[in-house]
Formats: structure tokens, sequence, C-alpha cells
């Protein structure tokens, strides 16, 4: 194979002219898995936008309140009424879960295995956590709230349905995620991509999992602070 | 050029990809500055900030969040600009998609006023 110095093509928007002009790949110096991926995650970006603008529209042309997210999501600690709490904490959780994604994809590029795997195990376990705080909330709303999709006691009955449908479906990538992650660690750590010399399946996977960090940065925006 | 030889394009092989080093202090900077940024916007809901301010603040410290995790941690901001545009400028048509829809939510909310209006007397 011969080799190929990738720092002599154009760069900037020469670079981009050059590299869509070509007739063999547009991609230049980008694995197909990594590409694949984030051409996935751009078709994800739509369907978690298209949740968070049908949520916009429910909101703006529903002629009863909107269920004030701040009062529903509150936990009471030491008799103190604190607004919106756990997903404070959630938050906490999947922003550090990303650092420790972030550190594990730095760990593998300089091939050290046995870190990148610790790491990778850490990114899970925040995960794992997450979901497990999220059931828990799930379970708060539904048992003691009385939330259900069509209706609630707080105001406008499409707050459930909404709630629901985007956490779910968001809670549903944090669990493939973190099944994601207990794979791609295990394989670290067994020395597969030591063998295979080369950790780019680690950058891939971080990909993803930062991709679900950023979701939650609109979720919680959107849904539980406008 | 031996005769055997199929010629192939040199930028057809990704070869060696130079892998930006980046100190570790990189990214326990940023991770530092998405807490500080998730605690401003906490703030926001915990200081009862209302209307126009909110919705600014809310969706400023988003987007910055955003930026950061995108570009430092999956490393957006050491691609080539090829992909750099393929993944960023689609989304953009979500702006179309949110300008339609907030038009069509105030005339559906224009409509419920009324009808109930007029089935309430």
């Amino acid at each position: 194979m011969s080799q190929f110095d990738i720092s002599k093509l154009p760069q900037g928007g020469k670079g981009f002219m050059h590299d869509w002009g070509s007739d063999q790949r547009a991609f230049k110096g980008v694995p197909w898995g990594k590409a694949m991926m984030w051409i996935f995650l751009v078709s994800d970006t739509f369907i978690f936008s298209c949740f968070l603008i049908s949520l916009m529209t429910a909101r703006a042309s529903t002629t009863v309140p909107w269920p004030y997210a701040s009062e529903v999501f509150a936990l009471t600690v030491f008799g103190v009424e604190v607004p919106l709490l756990l997903i404070a904490i959630m938050t906490f959780v999947l922003i550090t879960s990303s650092g420790t994604m972030a550190i594990a994809v730095k760990f593998g590029y300089e091939k050290r295995r046995k870190l990148c795997a610790l790491f990778l195990l850490f990114t899970a376990l925040g995960g794992l956590a997450f979901v497990g705080m999220q059931a828990f909330e799930w379970t708060k709303l539904i048992v003691e709230e009385g939330i259900r999709p069509w209706e609630n006691p707080y105001g406008a009955h499409q707050f459930g349905g909404f709630f629901f449908m985007i956490t779910g479906f968001h809670g549903l990538h944090v669990s493939i995620g973190v099944i994601y992650l207990s794979t791609v660690a295990w394989r670290v750590f067994a020395g597969r991509y030591e063998r295979l010399d080369d950790y780019q399946i680690v950058e891939v996977m971080g990909l993803y999992w930062h991709f679900v960090d950023l979701v939650w940065i609109f979720i919680f925006a959107f849904f539980y602070l406008w | 050029m031996e005769p055997n030889k199929p010629f192939i394009h040199p930028s057809y092989y990704p070869g060696e990809t130079p892998e930006a080093e980046h100190p570790l202090s990189l990214y326990m900077s940023v991770w530092i500055l998405l807490f500080v940024l998730s605690a401003f916007s906490y703030m926001v809901d915990y200081m009862n900030v209302e209307g126009y301010l909110r919705a600014f603040l809310i969706t400023i410290f988003a987007f910055l969040k955003a930026g950061l995790v995108v570009g430092v941690f999956m490393h957006m901001a050491w691609e080539r600009m090829a992909l750099i545009y393929a993944i960023t400028l689609p989304p953009l048509f979500l702006l179309a998609l949110v300008g339609i829809l907030s038009v069509d939510g105030a005339f559906v909310y224009y409509i419920r006023d009324l009808f109930m209006s007029v089935t309430a007397s």
C-alpha cells in the first residue's frame, strides 16, 4: 500500500472543493467506519430534532397551560424542594461519562490497552447509572405523580406523551450505548485491537457516545428548562 | 510505472492519518467548561429567569455545550472541511422546519382559541 501524506492536500475551503471534486473518495483520511457513524448520527439528529420540533409545535398550539417542568421534576431532599435535582445529577453523570469516553479514545490512540479499557468501563458505568436514575424518574412520575401519555394532573395532556417518547428514545440510545461500550471495553481489554494495531473502533464508539450526551444537552435545554 | 500494477490514486488509501496529539488537560478543561455551562443553564431555572431572556440563555448555553462536545470530544475541529460540511450543513434544513411549524403552531392556537370562545358562549 502506497504511503499517502494527507497534509499535502489543499486545506480549508479549497480542500472541500478538492475532496468532493475528486472521483474516488470524498472523506480523505477518514476510515469508512467513522464516516458511516457520522452519517448515522446525522440521521439520528433528524429523528431527535423532529421530536423536539413537534414538542415546540405542541406547546405553541395548545391553549391549555403547559406543565411547569421545574415543579414536576422537583425532588424533596431533607424537607426542601429542589427543582430538577435528579435531572441535574443525570446531566452531571452523562457529561462525566462523555469526558471519560474522550480520555478512553486518547488512551486508545496511545495504545495504552488497560487504561483505555478502564476508561471505557467508567463510561459504561456512567451510562448504567444514568439509565438507573431514569428508571427511578419514570417510576416516580408514573406511580406517584400519575403522569400518563394521555393525561396528567399538571396541565396540557400532550406533556406525558412527549416526555415518555423523548426521554424513552434517548434512554434506549443510552442503553444500547452501554451494551456497545461493554463489548468494546471487553475487546480492548482482551487485546483484540492491540493485535490489529488499530484502535479506530474506540473512536467510532466514542462518536456514538458523545452524540448521546449531545442529545441530552438539547433535551435538558428544550424539554426540562424551556 | 510497472505495467502489471494497477494505478490507484494515492488519495484512495487513508494511509497514516496524522492523529493529533491532545494533552489530557484539553479534555479536562472542556469537561470542566461543560460543567460550568450546565450549572449556568441550571441557574437560569433556579433563579426563575423568565420570558425571552430565559429562552435566549438556555439556547445559547445548549449550543455552546454542543459546540464543545462536537468540536473537541468528537474531534470535529481537526477533521477536513469535506466531512465538516457534510455533517454540519444538512441539519440547517431543520431551521426551515422550525420556521414552518412555529407559524403553523400559532395558527392552530388561534383556531382553537376562536373555536373554544365560540362554543363556550
